[in-house]
């Protein structure tokens, strides 16, 4: 057994080692973010700081909740992800069901499904695209956050081909108790497809609260920047122009700290989340639902 | 309903389902209702993609917004031409082939060693929670990890230059205002966010390999490293084709997102792309139809490379998506 022999014994602590480094390597980053928010600004500007606060203090998440801008960018992104979420999920999930049909019964699907997979390999781009959305009246409204990216392909294709493999025989059952196509989606392969459904939501949703480019883009007026896009424009353009009206306020948002209270709160729901999206890799329930 | 009909474009795993439902016949009286469930998507997507595939056109005009889309100008390809005349212009495209292939190699041979190391371990909770925490970055905007990356590697006093200079006593560095500092930068960070997602793509091949083959070579007496070499890295041939080729899709997408958020005007010579450059001519000065060109050379381009790859795959691997 090689498990035995010594050199793989000195490999295996090797290995070890370093695989315990890169994965270190992912997440300090993420804990001296999180270090320097709850440091002293003094500490911080001295570079004091390392993997631990100094001189522990919450001033930073104080200043970042007390900035009205910040606040009502939460919102945005509250409002643009609920909405959003629930209908791209319902647009996606009508689409996929209708699609999940085979197309000796439903002739134009394969016409549909490939009206739809186009446009993943071939697009507009980004200026016809912001010259359509001036056209619409939709700049600076709720709506352009929502609607251009509702459609999303990838999500329809995993999900009719999870409707598939649905046992044909639920939904005959159902045609034979006389329901017709939506009755069938909702009684029968919404309540077996739960888990599916959840994580594609749980990644629209992630979608949706990083998104920034939508609101760069389309929002003249910066009262309308989801969160992403505010903390895109005062962290990493570090233009406080568009951000603040007080003079007190600059100070209190150039400041490290506070960008670094920013960017954890910008990333704390993800973090949150995280450990349900990798339930992506757990496979589906319907199997067995059924007796053949 | 005829039971032979064979739809065309179906590849064999749905005949199969296919032929089943056949023989039990559909038991639908129409299909009005699946059309009327797609309407939404149909009517969103023809707005959102179709209408702005349409607007492309504006690429060959001289689009002014006060005339109009009819009334603008017809130029032709003339913005084509200036694009391929300009050296700074070329020079835009050649960073965005180095930028997008060095990642494309990296991003590859990386997440192939780390599955295979990763694969030697043998505690699970351990293999578990290195993978949970490697693929954790991919869900991080680039708005959030540029905002880390610019405090880590600022040159006063980032986290890195300070070890950097401890350490070795050099003269900090300007990772993010010198041009070929920037380049690195932008592959290394852009490995150490998606990584992990490949990574998991390789652990799942290398769980599906015969436990048998190894036990056939322990028998002959290989050593670990001879099992690797001659079982596992062959095993992991074809996906790593498929991944390989798919990648090649993404040879103009450099990265906006990424880039975007880490460069400043001290490195467009070396870290301007396509899509940077499109968003700042467009959108900032208002050269709606010389971008659309530049955009729909991009377009075009990476139609016609993803196209390939997906056969190539199909060819080599007979990967398909659906």
């Amino acid at each position: 057994m090689y498990h035995k022999t010594k050199s793989y014994r000195i490999f295996s602590v090797f290995n070890y080692i370093f695989l315990i480094a890169v994965s270190l390597m992912c997440i300090i980053p993420l804990i001296h973010v999180l270090a320097v928010s709850f440091s002293d600004k003094s500490a911080a500007n001295a570079n004091l700081i390392g993997l631990w606060p100094v001189n522990f203090t919450v001033d930073a998440y104080t200043k970042t909740i007390l900035n009205e801008n910040f606040i009502r960018s939460i919102w945005v992104t509250l409002e643009r992800t609920v909405i959003g979420t629930i209908f791209s999920m319902v647009v996606v999930i009508l689409a996929a069901y209708a699609l999940s049909k085979d197309s000796v019964n439903f002739r134009r699907r394969n016409i549909y499904i490939w009206f739809f997979v186009f446009t993943m390999l071939f697009s507009g781009g980004l200026v016809p695209m912001y010259i359509l959305v001036q056209k619409l009246h939709l700049m600076n409204t709720l709506w352009v956050l929502i609607l251009p990216g509702a459609v999303s392909v990838w999500n329809i294709i995993l999900l009719l081909n999870f409707f598939r493999g649905v046992p044909k025989e639920m939904e005959e059952a159902a045609f034979i108790d006389g329901a017709g196509h939506f009755r069938t989606l909702i009684s029968i392969y919404l309540p077996v497809s739960m888990a599916s459904i959840a994580t594609l939501s749980l990644f629209t949703l992630v979608g949706h609260w990083n998104s920034w480019f939508d609101g760069l883009l389309f929002m003249t007026d910066h009262r309308n920047y989801p969160l992403a896009t505010f903390l895109q424009t005062v962290i990493v353009q570090q233009d406080f122009s568009k951000v603040t009206v007080r003079p007190e306020d600059l100070e209190n948002i150039s400041q490290r700290t506070v960008k670094a209270a920013q960017i954890f709160i910008g990333m704390a729901p993800i973090l949150m989340v995280y450990p349900f999206l990798q339930r992506y890799f757990v496979k589906g329930i319907v199997i067995g639902a059924v007796k053949e | 309903m005829k039971t032979s009909v064979q739809p065309n474009g179906v590849n064999s795993k749905e005949s199969v389902t296919v032929v089943g439902t056949v023989r039990r016949k559909s038991l639908w009286k129409t299909t009005i209702g699946l059309d009327l469930m797609i309407l939404p998507a149909l009517i969103l997507t023809i707005i959102f993609s179709y209408i702005p595939m349409a607007g492309l056109a504006i690429a060959f005009k001289n689009y002014k917004p006060g005339l109009g889309f009819s009334k603008s100008k017809w130029v032709g390809l003339e913005h084509f031409q200036y694009l391929f005349s300009i050296p700074e212009n070329v020079q835009i495209i050649w960073n965005t082939l180095i930028i997008a292939g060095l990642k494309m190699v990296a991003g590859l041979i990386v997440p192939f060693i780390f599955a295979l190391l990763l694969n030697e371990v043998r505690k699970m909770r351990f293999k578990k929670a290195v993978q949970t925490i490697v693929y954790m970055p991919h869900f991080l905007s680039w708005v959030i990890l540029g905002g880390i990356l610019s405090d880590l590697l600022a040159r006063d006093g980032g986290l890195v230059n300070q070890v950097l200079v401890s350490l070795f006593g050099i003269k900090p560095i300007f990772f993010l205002g010198d041009g070929n500092w920037f380049r690195f930068v932008v592959v290394i960070s852009d490995v150490w966010k998606e990584f992990g997602f490949n990574t998991i793509v390789f652990l799942a091949s290398l769980a599906g390999i015969n436990p048998a083959l190894y036990e056939a070579a322990e028998v002959d007496g290989a050593g670990r490293w001879q099992q690797t070499r001659s079982i596992t890295i062959p095993s992991l041939l074809p996906i790593t084709i498929v991944v390989g080729t798919l990648a090649l899709g993404n040879v103009l997408n450099a990265g906006f997102d990424q880039i975007f958020n880490l460069y400043n005007a001290l490195v467009y010579d070396k870290g301007d792309i396509i899509d940077t450059f499109v968003y700042r001519l467009g959108i900032i000065d208002g050269k709606f139809s010389f971008s659309t060109a530049v955009g729909l050379f991009k377009s075009v381009v990476s139609f016609v490379l993803i196209v390939s790859a997906y056969r190539i795959s199909y060819k080599l691997a007979n990967y398909r998506i659906f």
